[in-house]
């Protein structure tokens, strides 16, 4: 006993007990759910062959994969946008718009999600304002379609991008700018040679965290895309709540599973993992 | 800095956008001060009558509460939990804390809808499903990372010094985790137990899978509301979160500021 105790630091003590219920209680039935997926209903590969069999299936990957680039690339843009404005303003006006931007990442996500609801239906107040101008003749369908899953996805993602975004700007030093214009570059060249590559680790943060949190994305799409848009986090749902397929939605899980995992494997390559996430909590 | 032309265009820009960010969710404002018994912008006169059903509505009112019990017991043991793991992760840390602590961090970035269905899958056989202990338990693993992270953030400051100091001034183990080492990671302990609150305040997911009948938290009466969008008390309940939130930020706003500036001084 007292030779284990060398061995072992006494900090592991403090450490155990939320490890040892995340493995029992979290890592478990995960594995459980991957080894569902080459069990249920029969053993063998039946259920990724499914893969190859069904169009609908493919059809489903195929727009959640579509809508999450579409989400991203929107997304990291604008949030470069704000990060960038946000750097380069007075500490006041900074204080200001973190404010704005946290506030709207604190927003309920049901509350933003209802809130698109009442702007963009049929007689929201969206088509309604643009019928009174004169804008439109016939209301604009924003909803039940990929057009409002992404308006809601998108605003729901720009403050994800932004934060790491803003972790890398911030370790940026000014001077190296000073010298390129120094040095006689432009404007432009500065940004596009210097501060764009010294914030490719942000970029690339912002980018694959962005994506991933849209790939299981559960709530906007199911309310905005009204089960016109069907993205593979509602299709598991609907295997498991209402036709009871686990083999099928096993097989989707693990797909999603190991795609998070080999992206999150890249990003942690170009930055730490709980700056990222330190960033995202703050 | 950049031809200022072009800066102030992106300023602009970021404006528009944060505008863009915040002010959707203030649609709810009017909606729920319509008079009219469906969703619906109110024309000409105002009514209070949705908030004074949300406040007199059993149903409305015990969702009210099993969200607060919830998220009260998440925030208490994703905390306590978070916070011992945190500071047994920074005394030891070698090159397996660091890959136990990537680890802990997986259910925050892991998608929901798998998180979902591991706990139904789990909760089945255990007979935790729709129940306060499974709801309690599922959030806080989900929580738990959160404090994770904001305890280390403080625990990165912290000089080590003082704990050896404690401990050669003849302070037990215990004394120095009580009296030098909380009190100075406070400010994480602190944000994490609300970021806790916050997650499990709003977690619809995971809950949907969860619950059923006999547990039904705040988001999961909203989110059947909002499926089936005819009743404005919806709105009303969205405006009460909003202002829960904006309550939580001035908090949390005051609380960091004091924090800064007691580290300045």
């Amino acid at each position: 006993m007292n030779a284990l105790r060398k061995h072992i630091h006494p900090g592991w003590l403090i450490i155990a007990p939320l490890l040892v219920m995340v493995m029992a209680l979290y890592l478990g039935p995960i594995l459980n759910i991957l080894w569902l997926s080459v069990t249920d209903p029969e053993p063998g590969f039946g259920n990724y062959a499914k893969l190859g069999e069904s169009d609908a299936l493919i059809r489903i990957l195929w727009t959640t994969v579509r809508i999450c680039i579409i989400t991203t690339v929107f997304s990291v843009t604008l949030g470069y946008s704000i990060a960038y404005a946000m750097m380069h303003c007075h500490q006041r006006q900074k204080n200001y718009m973190l404010t704005l931007l946290l506030v709207s990442f604190w927003i309920s996500i049901l509350v933003r999600t209802f809130s698109w609801l009442m702007l963009l239906g049929r007689r929201g107040l969206v088509n309604v304002a643009l019928e009174d101008i004169g804008l439109i003749a016939e209301p604009i369908a924003f909803m039940r379609n990929e057009l409002g899953v992404l308006i809601g996805m998108i605003h729901y993602m720009i403050p994800y991008a932004v934060l790491p975004l803003l972790v890398s700007m911030q370790a940026i030093d000014q001077r190296v700018m000073d010298a390129s214009r120094n040095l006689g570059a432009s404007g432009s060249q500065t940004f596009l040679r210097i501060y764009l590559p010294l914030t490719t680790p942000g970029l690339v943060a912002s980018t694959l965290l962005v994506f991933i949190l849209s790939l299981g994305f559960y709530v906007t799409p199911a309310v905005l895309g009204g089960g016109k848009v069907l993205m593979v986090a509602e299709y598991i749902s609907v295997q498991l709540l209402v036709t009871l397929q686990w083999g099928t939605a096993a097989m989707l899980a693990a797909l999603m599973l190991f795609g998070v995992l080999a992206m999150l494997w890249i990003m942690s390559r170009f930055m730490k993992l709980s700056t990222v996430f330190g960033g995202a909590a703050r | 800095m950049r031809g200022g032309l072009f800066s102030l265009f992106n300023r602009v820009g970021a404006w528009v956008l944060l505008l863009f960010l915040v002010t959707p969710a203030l649609i709810a404002i009017p909606v729920s001060l319509t008079p009219k018994r469906f969703l619906s912008m109110p024309q000409g006169e105002l009514s209070l009558r949705h908030f004074e059903k949300l406040f007199t509505s059993q149903e409305w009112l015990s969702s009210f509460f099993q969200s607060g019990v919830i998220a009260v017991s998440t925030s208490v043991l994703a905390t306590t939990l978070g916070t011992l793991c945190a500071i047994g992760l920074w005394r030891v840390s070698s090159k397996y804390s660091e890959l136990v602590r990537a680890f802990l961090l997986l259910p925050l970035i892991i998608p929901q809808i798998i998180s979902a269905m591991a706990f139904y899958r789990l909760w089945i056989p255990l007979g935790l499903l729709d129940s306060y202990a499974g709801l309690i338990l599922a959030h806080t693993i989900l929580a738990a990372p959160m404090v994770l992270i904001t305890v280390s953030a403080s625990l990165a400051t912290f000089d080590p010094k003082l704990e050896q100091a404690s401990k050669n001034l003849g302070a037990s183990n215990w004394t120095t985790m009580r009296r030098v080492i909380l009190p100075s990671i406070k400010p994480g302990v602190f944000a994490g137990a609300l970021f806790a609150f916050i997650l499990s305040w709003d977690e619809i997911v995971v809950t949907l899978f969860i619950s059923k009948f006999s547990v039904y938290t705040l988001p999961r009466r909203m989110w059947n509301g909002i499926r089936e969008n005819t009743d404005p008390t919806v709105a009303a309940a969205a405006v009460v979160l909003i202002a829960i939130t904006l309550i939580a930020f001035v908090i949390f706003a005051i609380q960091s500021r004091r924090n800064t500036k007691n580290t300045a001084s």
